[in-house]
């Protein structure tokens, strides 16, 4: 009876790995299965045609998605890696526990309230929609989480290495610098490309900010087309021709994010490997 | 040194910007809100016509619509995470273990937007078909008693319940790796088996882990919006059944607040991302403490 309870167990066990499985696998399936017929050079070659006629791309979002992570990861890559030294340095402080705290807190804040913030803060305020607030609403997601794990790549640095540093005379930000930052090359790299791949689906702090746009633009001031938004359109418009451009904006979209996270788990197992040898 | 100095202001600068930041949200939110709290007061969260035609607001729908599809999910989805982190953890070791895991992990990272266009596209008509089905023979139970669309509080909830998963895995898994392995081996030297030992042992030792690890996941389905938006068929009143179409504090905003013309709408729908904020603020701060607070405990043992 026992024996039997035990195996019972181990088989619903397993059963219920294999169900938290299926989703991913089903998910995957269906955006490649919907999606790879729409990708073509004229998919990433043209412009959105207007509803009803057949053809067009998504080239204005493609651009535009790649314009605004490239704004959004160029103010909060130093800003994220800048707050995360900050709280490796001076762990046990007060001051850093409670910034500790506030990063903390930013990570679990609804992406949707960060839209409404920037909006009140930016758009209101410029009186138009922008690529540059979109961007600002996704560094403001970015930067929490690069600053954690930053920190916790840095405090994986052994303590003797910095007091070898110290002890040849070398300063703090040098030491920082030069020994610190080097040895944990690897790990933050990771970090980077892992925070970019958070931001990068990122579509509810958009939808105030950058708004969207039909039309091909690079303007940082004006609206502009990105692909979470171009998806989330097309996906309720009744028309099946758009509904079809949806699933291959997803597949390009998860494949950029795939790539992004797989180098990023890379990167870091190679530096694991490398520090245990 | 001088540049040691200006090193450490520097990074303390930061530090503060942070800090600083975190404070104006909420300040922001408020002021934002300012309108409609003087409007409309506390009862703000009882009241249940949300009708911006007549510049009536009141929050309750969405509430309900939230924390029903939030704990629902969190509920179902919670022998799912503990089962296949026990087993991810227990059952198989090394490299198989890894694998699986960071599929599963991949699911945290798949755009919000494209679990929207999934479940649209491909689960809501499923779902319609099992509502269907209940609907015509199960239907005295209260909670299936109305028309069935496909989009409603039934679909959302099985969206979030795939989306919270990778979430409360990652902390049980976090949690059971900080199980002492000889209160495990004294079980099994008592004679018990595998499943004894993790039900007897395991289990009751990480009670206060699975428990933050719900926590997480509740405030990540609070604040869902995107793929809720898409599936949960966007009415503005309170549901009665698990198949009505609702809203959520998140899903009401997405869809009404750009083309909200009214100063008084808006500021309402910025009171109740305000609302959303405190909500997620508080899970989010009480389940880091509980967590912490394990993490400290296993360190002094």
């Amino acid at each position: 009876m026992r024996k039997l309870k035990n195996l019972i167990m181990t088989g619903l066990l397993a059963l219920a790995t294999l169900i938290c499985l299926l989703p991913l696998l089903l998910l995957l399936y269906y955006v490649i299965k919907m999606g790879i017929s729409s990708i073509n050079l004229d998919f990433f070659l043209n412009n959105p045609k207007p509803m009803g006629e057949a053809g067009g791309g998504m080239l204005n979002s493609i651009i535009g998605t790649i314009i605004v992570l490239a704004m959004a990861s160029l103010i909060g890559i130093p800003i994220g890696l800048v707050t995360g030294i900050y709280l490796a340095e001076n762990k046990g402080t007060k001051l850093a526990e409670w910034v500790r705290l506030a990063t903390e807190v930013l990570v679990g804040i609804p992406s949707i309230v960060i839209g409404i913030l920037v909006y009140g803060w930016l758009v209101k305020s410029m009186k138009t929609f922008s690529a540059f607030s979109g961007s600002i609403a996704l560094t403001i997601i970015m930067i929490p989480i690069l600053a954690r794990s930053t920190e916790e790549v840095l405090l994986m640095v052994p303590h003797t290495l910095k007091e070898a540093a110290y002890a040849l005379g070398a300063s703090r930000w040098k030491t920082q610098w030069m020994i610190v930052m080097k040895t944990a090359m690897g790990g933050i790299v990771s970090a980077i490309l892992s925070s970019i791949g958070r931001i990068a689906g990122e579509t509810a702090p958009l939808l105030f900010t950058a708004f969207g746009n039909q039309f091909f633009s690079t303007k940082l001031f004006r609206p502009i087309s990105t692909l979470p938004i171009q998806i989330f359109t097309y996906a309720r418009s009744p028309n099946i021709v758009q509904n079809r451009m949806a699933w291959a904006g997803s597949l390009l979209l998860v494949g950029m994010v795939l790539v992004l996270n797989m180098s990023a788990k890379w990167i870091g197992y190679v530096v694991l490997k490398r520090r245990n040898k | 040194m001088k540049s040691d100095k200006l090193f450490k202001i520097v990074l303390l600068l930061f530090g503060v910007l942070i800090l600083a930041f975190s404070v104006g949200i909420f300040l922001q939110l408020f002021s934002g809100a300012w309108k409609s709290i003087q409007q409309n007061g506390i009862l703000f969260l009882i009241k249940q016509v949300w009708d911006p035609n007549q510049e009536i607001y009141g929050a309750l729908p969405f509430l309900v619509g939230t924390l029903v599809t939030a704990l629902l999910s969190v509920i179902f989805s919670l022998p799912l995470s503990i089962g296949s982190s026990l087993f991810l953890n227990e059952y198989i070791k090394g490299g198989w273990s890894v694998i699986i895991s960071s599929m599963i992990d991949l699911l945290a990272s798949i755009p919000s937007v494209v679990y929207g266009l999934w479940g649209l596209f491909v689960l809501v008509p499923y779902i319609r078909i099992v509502e269907n089905w209940l609907f015509q023979n199960a239907r005295l139970i209260p909670l299936f008693n109305s028309e069935p669309y496909g989009v409603g509080i039934l679909s959302a909830t099985v969206i979030l319940l795939i989306m919270i998963l990778p979430y409360s895995i990652s902390v049980i898994k976090e949690v059971l790796k900080m199980v002492p392995n000889d209160i495990k081996e004294a079980g099994y030297a008592l004679g018990a088996n595998k499943w004894e030992v993790l039900q007897k042992i395991v289990l009751p030792y990480i009670k206060s882990g699975i428990f933050a690890g719900v926590g997480l996941s509740l405030g990540r389905a609070l604040g869902e919006t995107m793929a809720v938006t898409m599936v949960i068929g966007n009415r503005n009143a309170l549901p009665a059944s698990l198949f009505d179409p609702a809203n959520t504090l998140a899903s009401v905003i997405a869809n009404e607040f750009y083309e909200a013309s009214s100063t008084l709408h808006v500021s309402s729908l910025i009171y109740l991302a305000l609302v959303l904020f405190v909500f997620s603020f508080l899970i989010n701060f009480m389940m880091r403490l509980i967590l912490k607070r394990i993490n400290a405990g296993m360190i002094r043992k």
